[in-house]
């Protein structure tokens, strides 16, 4: 399972090359990739649909008890299918809808890293390896939805999409890391098997509130829904892929993924089902007055993941099982209809319906993918759709009239845009003229159209074994027992198809009415909503940032050293103070006459240093000083560090000297008080310092290492030089860490140094 | 500081730093010395010859650009520390083996040698690095 969730890593190395080798055929020939993960997952079917689960555990970090694990079960394998599949077909579609575009060789590198990401979030085992692919979907969402970098608009909406979908994950973090201490494991199957004490742990409630807001980020659920329609500024491609089928559904995987875990617990149904039903009709109100195609089909598909997060905090076994059977019907039609979106955008030149219709003469099979996939939206007979929306009613009449009044109020509209797309653009007559003289979509943009389109009509016509192979077993690892598959296109006359024909005769009504509609609806929207809170959230973070550079980073040289030698006094000093940390020794040891005279050398020089009036004279006092340190370290035994410090001294004044060539003389001194300022912060400096080392020396909290080290030298490490070990060799973490802190600041000098200088205002 | 004493001087005292500075490197591993301080040697011996002459004719007679010592420095201890990942034992553990030498018995080598050596290249980079563009820094 590991090499099916990592495969589109590795393919997406190879797809700008191929682009390049094959510009005509590269979309064709890496959508197989996706095409033999699918039929891979296919071959699983079998072993799943009986009850069976595959687990696959790779070490990461045992010591913390954190697995790269993958779990497959009903639900996982269902959205493994959705991932590789829609994936396949978007492949062959983003070749047509980019084609001879110079990047097109990165749009597939990142709709399969994505994939890659998108497999891992869903067959995940282990809670952090969740969040591990989890981040890496926004991260891909991020790069694809600013594939069109240089337009502002596509920038501005991938930053906000990654900043709104990160901050979530940032949230879910938070969330693992409680439920960790609660549950003791982050382990999927682990946690399946937790006892119901769980939920009594004080910390389960903050844990599920913090990973719920993750998942409603993700799954742009009220009120963070508003990055969703803003990512349709990326490519359709992107689109029907990762904001309509795929990626926004991760949030609603995870609520049911988490469901047997949390589920229980008492703020879980309240806050989970109130959002998801605010986010129902919230979506469909919003879908009411738009124009552009994609952005109506956006929020149609905000109003959709509403209904599924509001299926997904019901809980009742009728509710789990709407909610799989309609993402996977979901999926089937919005990708569809994504696809057509994009491909009448390609031909016509515009996404606006008021300037498109009666394009199903010069576009007759995209118009007979459209149809399907609409009817399937609208819930009609025979399509999918339909199906899915009966067991959806079911399941919100069986939970009370405020859920069920929901649900018909957004289905009704959602009726109502399945016929925008699918009948206004198609079959009615054209109110304006497109930028473009519509034709026949090619072959790559008509195929992922169709084949959705075409699937969601056979599985409406055969519910049967797509019920009992994939959408069951699906549910019942959400429910906890196996469930009896009675999905059927035919109920009989029950009240539920009544309900089905009112819903659609109110889409009818409604869209009979739309062009009065949409004005109504745009006047009473306009201008508010968390878009505008975002906004106003961004300028301030750069307000605060500049407040406090201004504050805390003035470029003045003596008080930047003013504020950090303080502050780090302050709060060392504050903490011994308070703690009782003081802890001189009794008595001082008497000194030797090599001490006593280094000591006073050090002391001289530092007057020197403070007293003089040439620069260089200054600095190489203080070099004195510091070699008087070094002298010290030899006295007590530590050659290497008197060595280094030595050098370190040398290069210090070199450096001194060769930056001073560069400035004026000394000529305007500081003032007596700012001298007598200066001078206090560095005695407070000092005292704490040497209160600090005295302290420090009776202190023993830990047994001390050096005698491990001393010891172990020689035979483990083939050194003699104890230092030097534990520079290379035990502590070569630490080593390496400071080579990059090296390497990182002479970077910095370059910078400072070579570019050139900006000149002041 | 185009000082003729002063030239005369870095000729001879160079190749007995810099020989110096191979010498603390090597013996680092049992006795004072080590990568970072010969670094530092090495680093000072040159520091003093682009103030003899001036950075121009240092750099080309360090011949090797410092950034690009500096990667490579990085570079060789990540690598060091990968080898024993791929021997199957954890990064950064020490691997060891003696390679006899006629004439000096055996000589222990070890990957923490390689570690030493791109901790040397860095030092070395990033203060002639450093030196360097002070030196040549315009008015």
């Amino acid at each position: 399972m590991s090499i099916t969730v990592l495969s589109g890593l590795a393919g997406s190395l190879l797809a700008a090359p191929l682009q390049r080798t094959a510009p005509r055929r590269a979309g064709w020939l890496l959508a197989l990739l996706p095409l033999g993960l699918f039929i891979y997952f296919l071959t699983l079917l079998g072993p799943v649909s009986a009850g069976r689960t595959l687990v696959e555990t790779l070490p990461w970090a045992p010591g913390l008890g954190v697995e790269f694990s993958f779990y497959l079960d009903g639900l996982g394998l269902l959205m493994a299918l959705l991932v590789s599949g829609i994936g396949a077909l978007v492949l062959v579609y983003a070749g047509g809808y980019l084609e001879g575009h110079p990047q097109l060789g990165r749009m597939y590198a990142f709709l399969l890293v994505f994939m890659s990401a998108m497999l891992g979030v869903v067959l995940s085992g282990h809670l952090l390896t969740t969040f591990l692919f989890w981040e890496l979907t926004s991260i891909s969402s991020f790069l694809l939805i600013g594939f069109d970098h240089k337009d502002e608009t596509s920038r501005k909406s991938a930053l906000q999409a990654l900043l709104v979908t990160g901050g979530g994950g940032l949230a879910m973090l938070a969330g693992l890391v409680l439920l960790n201490q609660a549950a003791g494991t982050l382990s999927i199957p682990a946690l399946l098997a937790s006892s119901p004490d769980l939920l009594k742990h004080p910390l389960a409630g903050p844990a599920a509130a913090l990973i719920l807001l993750g998942a409603f980020t993700k799954s742009a659920q009220f009120p963070f829904h508003f990055w969703l329609p803003n990512a349709m500024a990326a490519p359709t491609p992107v689109s029907a892929y990762l904001h309509s089928a795929t990626m926004v559904k991760a949030g609603v995987f995870l609520i049911l993924r988490l469901g047997p875990v949390l589920g229980d617990h008492p703020l879980w149904t309240p806050l989970v089902s109130l959002t998801g039903a605010v986010t129902l009709l919230l979506g469909a109100w919003m879908a009411l007055s738009q124009t552009d195609l994609k952005r109506l089909l956006a929020y149609s598909t905000v109003s959709m993941l509403g209904l599924l997060t509001l299926l997904g905090g019901l809980r009742t076994p009728l509710a789990l099982e709407a909610a799989v059977v309609f993402l996977f019907a979901h999926a089937l039609y919005k990708g569809a209809l994504f696809m057509v979106a994009g491909a009448v955008d390609h031909e016509t030149g515009t996404r606006d319906v008021t300037r498109l219709g009666g394009l199903a003469r010069r576009m007759p099979q995209t118009a007979a993918a459209a149809l399907p996939a609409g009817l399937s939206m609208a819930a009609l007979p025979p399509l999918f759709g339909f199906i899915a929306k009966e067991v959806v009613y079911e399941a919100a009449l069986e939970s009370g009239l405020f859920a069920f009044a929901a649900v018909f109020a957004a289905s009704a509209v959602t009726v109502f845009a399945a016929a925008v797309i699918a009948v206004e653009v198609f079959w009615a007559r054209p109110a304006g003229s497109p930028p473009r003289e519509p034709h026949e979509a090619p072959l790559a943009l008509r195929l992922g159209p169709l084949v959705l389109a075409g699937l969601g009509l056979l599985a409406g016509l055969l519910p049967g074994p797509l019920d009992r192979a994939l959408l069951s077993p699906a549910a019942a690892g959400l429910v906890g027992h196996p469930l009896q598959p009675g999905l059927a296109l035919w109920h009989g006359l029950t009240p539920l198809l009544a309900y089905s024909a009112l819903t659609f005769a109110a889409g009818a009504l409604l869209y009979l009415a739309r062009r009065p509609l949409r004005r109504l609806a745009a006047a009473l929207t306009a201008g508010f909503g968390p878009d505008r809170l975002y906004d106003l959230a961004y300028a301030g973070v750069f307000r605060l940032a500049a407040w406090q550079t201004g504050l805390l980073q003035h470029g003045t040289l003596r008080y930047y050293l003013n504020l950090t030698v303080l502050a780090a006094t302050g709060l060392v000093g504050t903490v011994l103070l308070l703690y009782g940390g003081l802890n001189m020794p009794a008595a001082f040891p008497g000194a030797t006459f090599y001490e006593v005279l280094i000591a006073a050398l050090i002391l001289l020089a530092a007057g020197f240093a403070i007293t003089t009036r040439s620069r260089l004279g200054a600095v190489a006092a203080l070099g004195v000083v510091g070699y008087g340190v070094a002298a010290i370290f030899l006295l007590f035994g530590a050659p290497d560090l008197a060595m280094t410090q030595f050098l370190i001294e040398s290069l210090t004044v070199i450096l001194f000297v060769l930056a001073f060539y560069h400035l004026p003389d000394f000529e305007r001194f500081s003032s007596r008080r700012t001298r007598l300022r200066d001078m206090l912060v560095a005695m407070l400096a000092g005292v704490l310092m040497t209160v600090l080392t005295l302290s420090a020396v009776g202190i023993q909290i830990f047994p001390t290492i050096s005698s491990y080290y001393a010891q172990a030298a020689l035979p483990e490490a083939h050194g003699r030089n104890i230092t030097n070990v534990i520079l290379v060799d035990f502590r070569g973490f630490d080593t390496l860490g400071e080579n990059v802190v090296l390497a990182l600041a002479a970077i910095g000098v370059f910078a400072l140094l070579k570019f050139p200088k900006r000149r002041q205002p | 500081m185009r000082s003729f004493f002063l030239r005369t001087a870095v000729r001879v005292l160079l190749p007995m730093l810099l020989l110096f500075s191979i010498y603390l490197f090597l013996r680092g591993h049992n006795e004072p010395g080590g990568g970072f301080v010969a670094g530092l040697t090495a680093a000072a011996a040159w520091s003093l010859y682009a103030i003899a002459f001036d950075s121009r004719h240092a750099r080309a007679a360090f011949r090797v650009e410092p950034r690009r010592l500096i990667a490579t420095g990085l570079l060789v201890i990540l690598a060091s520390g990968l080898i024993s990942t791929f021997s199957g034992r954890s990064y950064l553990s020490g691997i060891w083996f003696s390679l006899p030498v006629p004439g000096l018995g055996d000589i222990d080598l070890g990957t923490p040698v390689l570690f030493d050596l791109g901790v040397f290249m860095t030092v070395i980079g990033v203060t002639l690095g450093i030196v360097f563009s002070l030196e040549e820094v315009e008015e």
